[in-house]
């Protein structure tokens, strides 16, 4: 089995125990403040890393190219309150058109 | 605005509007989440998934921030087990998710299984936003979103990653900085505070700093330690 599956069928997996087990636990194990607010910052670190890494890294070195112009459009378009379609987009055609063009 | 109605009708006109407010709440949001679908079903591939991985990814994963991140894991070279670490962090809410809706959704059996494969951002969501509206809102506005959502999600995955594999070298695209950006506008909104804010400068500084150091997915992953830092200090 490639990398690929062995990636998707795993999360799949855990995604739904995830899910599941919140249904099946007493309310109290996870009502804990400590756990709540962890819970709520770990997609704020998560993302914004990924957000980095696939901006500004390629294999294991850190380069900067036409994607960053792309992601600061993104900036941009979020600042102006726009759309997650039009903040995709003007990253894509911004991107694209550096690359194509220079 | 006053009108001559009696009482038995502006009763029934007010249990109408109830549900239809439900259904107006769960259908904006499904069909809003769509467009974050194509651009899943476009990052997955550009990453290397294929159409049907992308599509299984939906089907079983089926929670959008922890699909973007094993795509993204896995694209930037990753190897599956920080691939699956990071999504399953990701996905770790839909479990608190969980804790809130099972005392309101009383089920059992196959109707749990299927309930809590719904139990995402979205359903719950909606979901507390009918409590004013009583526990059958609740539930009408769980499931309502949750089904839609998930029908939606998937039509557009496999819309997205068709159209990426159509496109060949995907960089002529730009799709290599629509996947970041997608990311950006998953975050945005939850950059609330100035703590928020710095928590993901932080973040993005410590992936950049590790990258050239350790194997890659691991820096990504290394970042949940300012939220668990940060969470455990306040």
């Amino acid at each position: 089995m490639s990398a690929i599956w062995i990636a998707t069928i795993g999360t799949s997996v855990i995604a739904f125990l995830l899910k599941y087990s919140g249904h099946s636990i007493p309310e109290r194990f996870l009502s804990n403040p400590k756990i709540q607010r962890i819970n709520a910052l770990i997609p704020i670190a998560l993302l914004s890393a990924l957000v980095g890494v696939q901006t500004l890294t390629e294999k294991s070195s850190l380069i900067i190219d036409h994607r960053l112009a792309g992601v600061g459009v993104a900036v941009i378009a979020l600042i102006l309150k726009a759309p997650f379609p039009v903040v995709v987009l003007s990253a894509a055609i911004t991107s694209a058109a550096i690359y194509n063009w220079f | 605005m006053s009108s001559p109605d009696n009482g038995f009708l502006r009763q029934n006109r007010r249990v109408s509007k109830v549900a239809s407010t439900t259904l107006r709440d769960s259908l904006s949001v499904s069909l809003t989440v769509g467009a974050y679908g194509v651009a899943f079903g476009a990052a997955a591939v550009a990453n290397g998934f294929s159409v049907l991985q992308s599509c299984l990814l939906s089907l079983l994963t089926f929670s959008g921030a922890s699909q973007f991140a094993v795509v993204g894991v896995m694209g930037a070279g990753g190897n599956p087990i920080s691939a699956i670490a990071t999504a399953s962090l990701l996905g770790f809410r839909n479990g608190l998710y969980g804790v809130i809706m099972a005392p309101r959704l009383k089920v059992r059996g196959i109707k749990r299984i299927i309930a809590a494969q719904i139990t995402i951002d979205e359903s719950t969501g909606v979901a507390l936003n009918q409590e004013s509206r009583g526990e059958d809102a609740m539930r009408h506005g769980f499931y309502l979103t949750g089904f839609g959502v998930f029908i939606f999600w998937n039509l557009f995955t496999l819309a997205g990653a068709l159209g990426a594999q159509a496109m060949g070298d995907i960089r002529a695209w730009g799709l290599d900085a629509a996947v970041p950006a997608a990311f950006l506008g998953l975050v945005w909104p939850r950059l609330i505070t100035k703590r928020d804010r710095a928590i993901a400068i932080s973040a993005v500084a410590l992936a950049l700093a590790l990258t050239p150091i350790l194997p890659a997915g691991l820096p990504i992953i290394a970042t949940a330690f300012i939220a668990i830092a940060v969470g455990l200090r306040r």
